[in-house]
């Protein structure tokens, strides 16, 4: 090292002991997988957020005073619109790579809860919630709603039309909260909608309070991921109390690096090629205006769809309305689907024997932990039901259908489509455990037909490689909770017995049915079969790997079929085929 | 574990390499590395000559200059050169870096032990030992009415957090119940601020129209909110084809000669309603579908809104123009918890 970095690092060390932690952690090691890029992808997302969120500040004016626009965007000028949305428009045609910016931004937003949404997924299906991570899940979930709200409030400010109606409905939805509802709205619009405040109060929202939030919930996320090292998924060598991958310095270090740049650039470049909410086109807000097809950004359609799908409830009562209709697809809704996420650690490992005090760094395949896959898939089919309810407008005038008629068909389909889905996940994840018992006990099919001398066909099997091996045998066999018996065998009540037996009862639903993997006995005998079989398949597997080389082929059965018709035989398989009926001849006459 | 064998380094620190199976043909080929090296410094070579693309683009391309691309529409040739060589100047350096870790550098995987999580539980009681030292020093459990009045005194201290936000609006009042709309106010079209007489509008036809004086409302206030709740829809249907309106038992109807009067604003969630089916005397709002049926009292006949659009009673003044007999019945737009 040169004497004068050296004499930095010397000079640093001596105020802040940075050589006791780097030595520790220059080396750590990161195991790697393509599905662990999806929550990388999403912090790279949201640093071109907020570097192109800043260059946006400089130029964007917060203010909802009324001007005339005399910028160079022709159609619209001389017309009366806010300072908000007439400074958007110089951004958009004034300032060179203005637009480059708010696209930009616009399409990491958009890239940014996608990215959250996706390595939320993952982390579920792989069960990378598990203890000790149950505090990511939570600051996972919050960093999730905090991109919902940057989002929303982002998409809000310019004050055009679409912006405009989206903030009309959100004021609608606030109406609609009991009690408090009306005074939330007053004191959010300082009056009545839309009043003429909103766009600078949410503008502090949008680019310090939110940004903060998400920086500090980020950064506590980052901090654990490093503290308890990241999960792995099973293979040779990986255990529950190893990391394999590659050490940070400098393996880690430049591709996660190099990522960064990709995803950077690959939202640049889509920002230079793709129009995102081209607001010249939608015209400043007005309360009385609207556009046929309005849409909100895709992370807030699900939300949209239960709105546009919900019977028309609404409850009169003691002088006092509940709008059903609004409040519980717009708040409810949201409410009861974060909860249960948040609760789904912890009711898990509620209900999981034994789990109280183990440490989850192994990942489930997804096949082995079948309920709760089949809880992703249908929560999934949920959420897209609810989705292409959001866009019920869109679809029916693109495909010609009747608008009546798919929403009908998504009110009644998330009660029936997502249970059918969840059923044939869980049926799809056991019949592949029962395929990875297969595999074990019998190898890997090589598709090579063998003919023994007395005439019976066979398939080569070939001994499963390690690695796979090993993936397979990550599999944890977790019996149920048994029920609890109502009294001890003196008659006394169980405690919280009832309590117990919901708890077995949860238990019995995620764990029951489950394949067992073979005993260690059974995997032996199967070892032993499966060499057999590869040995016995070996002369004829390197014979046709000949022919193969050679470009010929080994065994052609209508060939075989001519050659009889032909009287041509194949000598020494015959003579040993004759002799082995020879032989049983002789045993049954026996 | 037999990988500890492996170990290079003595440092406890130090993650164990395991033997990787996988050889890249950059290991063995100098060509193939020699061959990498060139790729990549092509790479980080591309990205510094987007730099100098982007810069010449931004002096150079007139800012409004667009081309008219055949399926793609027009494009603004500074946006899309700026986005192209500013995002692939980064793509690829990112590109070249992940290449150069792919392809050059050490590839072996290494082995690291996780450490358990918990404390030991030495350091457990240790901790609860000094947690109890100190709880014990700061006398808080032996002083219970300093203990209380404190707990008194930053139960009380957000107070003022809370007091600081009430002048963020005006309380509600009963600013949601009233609109502009008086008896004899003229009903004007919405951008021209033109009075309208029936005959203005054809049977079938319908007009976006505003209280006559709005702008000035709007003027004075500053603000947009009148429009946001007065604004309404004069639609003319053929006399025979209205089922019902809304005039309470014993009123005349609140039509005039066919020419009905609604409020724009969907009581579902309060956006503004335009699409009109004229063969169905349907309008539906193009936010939630909410659907309403003009010809029948404005009846929502589909989708999530709970109520009927208000209908604004209407006749003509002496000069035969369009006017309000009175405001609305009933709050206009969304549903609120004190309506009722």
């Amino acid at each position: 090292m040169s004497n004068a970095i050296g004499n930095f690092a010397s000079g640093l060390d001596d105020r802040l002991t940075i050589a006791s932690w780097s030595r520790r952690n220059i080396r750590k090691v990161f195991p790697e997988h393509w599905s662990f890029m999806f929550g990388e992808m999403a912090l790279y997302a949201f640093i071109t957020v907020l570097l192109s969120g800043i260059y946006l500040t400089l130029f964007f004016k917060p203010s909802m005073t009324e001007v005339l626009y005399d910028g160079s965007y022709v159609p619209l000028k001389g017309v009366h619109m806010s300072e908000a949305y007439a400074s958007t428009l110089d951004i958009s045609f004034d300032v060179r790579g203005g637009l480059l910016l708010r696209q930009i931004h616009h399409w990491a937003a958009l890239l940014f809860v996608a990215a959250m949404s996706v390595h939320l997924v993952r982390v579920f299906v792989t069960g990378a919630f598990r203890k000790p991570r149950e505090i990511n899940w939570m600051i996972g979930l919050g960093l999730l709603m905090m991109g919902f709200l940057a989002g929303f409030s982002g998409y809000s400010l310019p004050d055009d039309l679409l912006s405009g109606t989206g903030l009309r409905i959100a004021e609608g939805i606030m109406l609609s909260i009991p009690v408090i509802g009306t005074y939330l709205s007053f004191f959010l619009f300082d009056g009545e909608f839309p009043g003429d405040e909103f766009i600078s109060r949410l503008y502090g929202i949008h680019i310090l309070l939110i940004p903060g939030v998400i920086l500090a919930l980020i950064t506590a996320h980052l901090l654990i991921v490093w503290y308890q090292k990241h999960t792995q998924y099973p293979g040779k060598g990986k255990t529950n109390d190893n990391v394999v991958g590659y050490p940070v310095m400098p393996i880690y270090a430049a591709k996660a690096g190099g990522f960064f740049f990709v995803v950077f650039g690959v939202i640049v470049a889509i920002a230079g090629v793709i129009t995102i909410n081209p607001i010249w086109g939608y015209g400043p807000y007005m309360p009385d205006q609207i556009t046929a097809g309005s849409q909100p950004d895709w992370y807030m359609g699900w939300l949209e769809g239960a709105l546009r799908i919900m019977p028309n409830w609404e409850t009169v009562a003691w002088g006092h309305t509940i709008s059903w209709n609004v409040f519980i697809p717009a708040a409810v809704l949201m409410g009861i689907v974060f909860t249960l996420l948040g609760a789904y650690p912890w009711l898990e490992r509620w209900a999981t024997p034994g789990d109280q005090t183990k440490d989850h760094n192994l990942l489930d395949r997804p096949r082995n932990a079948p309920t709760r896959t089949a809880l992703a898939t249908g929560s999934l089919t949920f959420y897209f039901l609810m989705l292409i309810a959001g866009g019920n407008d869109i679809i029916a005038s693109q495909l010609d259908m009747s608008i009546n008629a798919i929403t009908w068909v998504v009110r009644i389909g998330i009660f029936v489509i997502p249970p059918f889905v969840f059923w044939i996940t869980r049926r799809i994840c056991l019949s592949l455990q029962r395929k990875d018992r297969d595999l074990l006990l019998h190898g890997v099919e090589t598709g090579t037909m063998m003919r023994l001398p007395h005439g019976e066909f066979e398939e080569v099997h070939a001994p499963l490689s390690e690695e796979a091996k090993a993936v397979i045998l990550s599999k944890e066999t977790i019996e149920p909770i048994p029920y609890p018996e109502k009294t001890d065998a003196n008659g006394v009540k169980t405690p919280h017995y009832h309590l117990k037996k919901m708890q077995a009862a949860v238990s019995h639903w995620l764990y029951r049915d489950a394949v067992p993997l073979p005993s260690a006995a059974e995997l032996e005998a199967a070892e032993h079969h499966i060499l057999e079989s590869a040995e016995k398949g070996a002369p004829v597997m390197h014979q046709m790997r000949q022919l193969e080389a050679e470009g010929g082929v080994m065994h052609d059965p209508s060939a075989a079929e001519a050659d009889r018709a032909a009287g041509v035989t194949v000598p020494h398989l015959d003579a040993e085929f004759d002799q082995k009926a020879e032989d049983e001849k002789g045993q049954q006459a026996d | 574990m037999s990988q500890i064998e492996n170990q290079e380094h003595s440092s406890e620190y130090a993650p164990v390499p395991i033997p990787h199976s996988e050889v890249r043909r950059s290991d063995v080929s100098p060509k193939q590395a020699k061959y990498q090296q060139r790729l990549i410094s092509l790479l980080f070579g591309l990205s510094m000559l987007c730099a100098v693309i982007f810069v010449v683009a931004y002096v150079q391309i007139p800012i409004d200059e667009t081309v008219s691309i055949p399926f793609l529409g027009t494009w603004s040739k500074m946006n899309t050169i700026l986005g192209l060589s500013f995002g692939l100047g980064s793509f690829f350096i990112g590109a070249g870096v992940i290449q150069w870790a792919k392809q050059l550098m050490s590839h072996r995987e290494m082995v690291q032990d996780r450490h358990p999580l918990r404390s030991p539980d030495d350091a457990r009681e240790d901790a609860i030992a000094q947690f109890q030292q100190g709880a014990q020093e700061s006398t808080f459990a032996t002083q219970p009415i300093l203990r209380r009045s404190l707990i008194g005194a930053m139960a009380l201290f957000p107070i003022p957090l809370v007091m600081l936000l009430r002048d963020l609006g005006p309380l509600p009042g009963d600013k949601l119940f009233n609109t502009m709309w008086r008896p004899g106010m003229r009903v004007v079209m919405d951008v021209t601020s033109a009075p309208i007489r029936p005959s203005d509008i054809p049977i079938g036809g319908i007009v976006s129209a505003m209280p006559d004086g709005l702008p000035e409302v709007q003027e004075h206030d500053g603000n947009l909110n009148e429009r946001a709740k007065s604004v309404v829809l004069l639609v003319r249907l053929n006399p025979d084809d209205i089922v019902s309106q809304q005039n309470p038992e014993g009123e005349a109807s609140w039509d005039y000669e066919g020419v009905l009067c609604f409020s724009k604003i969907c009581p579902h969630v309060g956006c503004p309603i335009a699409l009109y089916e004229q063969r169905t005397h349907h309008l539906l709002c193009p936010c939630h579908q909410s659907t309403f049926d003009l010809a029948d009292s404005g009846r929502v006949v589909f989708g999530p809104a709970a109520r009927d659009l208000p209908q604004l009673p209407i006749t003509v003044d002496k000069d035969g123009y369009i006017i309000a007999r009175n405001g609305f019945a009933e709050p206009v737009g969304p549903s609120f918890w004190e309506r009722a």
